[in-house]
């Protein structure tokens, strides 16, 4: 039985029903932003607001991949019915990309568990530019929690916390000193922090700077922006110690800003913000018409022969946007 | 957050581009020799496909669930201990039982013989050692490029 030619709300009424191929096509649908993506966001974005969207972010092998997959085991025992959104880079020279991240989770996945892994496809930032719309995806069938796992990150890969409910930041031992911990960047944004491979030495000297980065983040009144103190826990994911504790601790922090008007308000944000980047995802491609356009040649001759700068350039192209 | 890249107009909406070709990688049951799947990973990956890895020590369920999970294009076996003429019919059953349409490329060491065999029982295509990296790359789009 071929899925080839169903149409999309067909496949979600599918979906709905629980069929896990349908799903999957769906998700390809909106990876490749195909003519049917607009009508299953519709599809999808009525029925969604139900899970709870965990990211899990940190720097590569750090061991994301690894405490993801303790996490479902436990979500799996607790009847629960997760999905894993598992992203990796593409390369950006040839558009390929090598997507390891299941390997480390199925074994230990209950049968209601949803894996999918995603390349980024040429998108920065941590997550690939359909992420929402899969999540959205998820949510709206009936899988949650929703875990979205970021390709290995560095200090300013911060979509996630624009994307999930509760950011979990990843640390491990050796990943620098408390100078390190005091940049500005992804660590702002954790809700949760874990220190993993707690086994190596040194687990509780990065637990110590972060700490000590919380507190200063309390003296400069900046955690007022959340309200509450991020927790910070260490765990081994190899033999899944601490895996219960952290999910513990991610209830924890769904049911304090459930209780405290956060949830409603970062998801205003968040729906705020994917407006804005549709947006100007549709402005770019008006852009790059405008600039294709002859006409516009003989601005750009203008400025190559140096007769208007390329910021006066970019006021005609941006007037021409307007009707 | 930022969403502007130099692929953002090639990814942008309303495109309808050729579907990214998604391989499964896997080697069945015991055997550890990896050293092969790793370079196809790698020849894939560099020829533009999405390779979902799974490495070593798999089972049928867990291919199946990952090709239908991941609306995958292919699968391709990795084989260096013999078992291929056992294994790969099952696997090729296994994705028949489960409804999935998708091609079985076994890759590694077959003897010749063993070729009409395995492609009798729904093989796809079989890589040897010999296969150079566009062989490997052309075999998959082609055995994609027949199922649909």
């Amino acid at each position: 039985m071929s899925l080839r030619g169903v149409p999309a709300p067909e496949l979600f009424e599918r979906a709905l029903d629980g069929d896990r191929r349908s799903l999957a096509r769906l998700i390809t649908l909106v990876e490749r932003d195909a003519g049917e993506s607009g009508a299953i966001a519709t599809l999808a974005h009525a029925r969604a607001g139900n899970a709870h969207v965990i990211g899990i972010t940190g720097s590569p092998g750090s061991g994301k991949s690894t405490l993801t997959g303790q996490l479902v085991k436990i979500l799996g025992e607790a009847e629960l019915r997760p999905a894993v959104l598992a992203v990796d880079p593409s390369s950006p020279l040839t558009g390929g990309a090598i997507l390891g991240d299941r390997v480390r989770m199925e074994d230990v996945a209950s049968p209601d568990t949803f894996i999918r892994s995603m390349a980024t496809r040429g998108h920065q930032g941590g997550l690939a530019l359909a992420v929402p719309g899969v999540v959205r995806l998820l949510d709206a069938v009936g899988y949650n929690p929703v875990v979205i796992e970021t390709v290995g990150v560095g200090q300013v890969e911060v979509d996630v916390a624009g994307t999930a409910d509760t950011t979990v930041v990843v640390a491990t031992p050796g990943m620098g000193d408390g100078v390190q911990a005091n940049k500005a960047g992804l660590l702002e944004l954790a809700d949760l922090f874990i220190v993993n491979k707690a086994d190596r030495p040194g687990a509780h000297d990065v637990r110590r700077d972060l700490e000590l980065m919380l507190d200063l983040s309390h003296a400069t009144g900046q955690d007022q922006r959340t309200g509450m103190r991020p927790e910070i826990l260490l765990t081994s994911a190899l033999t899944g110690e601490g895996a219960d504790e952290m999910w513990r601790a991610i209830e924890r922090h769904r049911t304090a800003i459930t209780s405290n008007g956060q949830l409603e308000q970062r998801r205003e944000h968040r729906d705020l913000a994917e407006v804005r980047n549709r947006a100007m995802a549709l402005a770019e491609l008006r852009v790059d018409e405008l600039l294709r356009d002859g006409e516009h040649t003989a601005i750009l001759r203008e400025v190559s022969e140096r007769r208007a700068a390329p910021a006066e350039a970019a006021e005609q192209i941006a007037a021409r946007l307007r009707p | 957050m930022s969403s502007a890249t130099d692929n953002s107009a090639a990814d942008g909406s309303g495109s309808n581009e050729p579907k990214q070709i998604r391989v499964v990688l896997a080697k069945l049951g015991f055997d550890g020799h990896d050293r092969g799947i790793k370079v196809v990973a790698r020849i894939l990956r560099d020829a533009g496909m999405e390779v979902i890895y799974l490495g070593l020590r798999q089972s049928y369920k867990n291919v199946v669930n990952a090709v239908e999970q991941e609306d995958a294009d292919a699968v391709g076996l990795s084989m260096h201990n013999a078992s291929h003429l056992t294994l790969a019919p099952k696997m090729v059953a296994a994705l028949a039982e489960a409804e999935l349409d998708v091609p079985v490329i076994v890759g590694g060491i077959v003897p010749d013989e063993d070729i009409a065999e395995l492609e009798a029982k729904g093989v796809a295509a079989i890589l040897g050692p010999g296969a150079s990296a566009e062989e490997v790359a052309a075999v998959i789009r082609r055995s994609v490029a027949a199922r649909s």
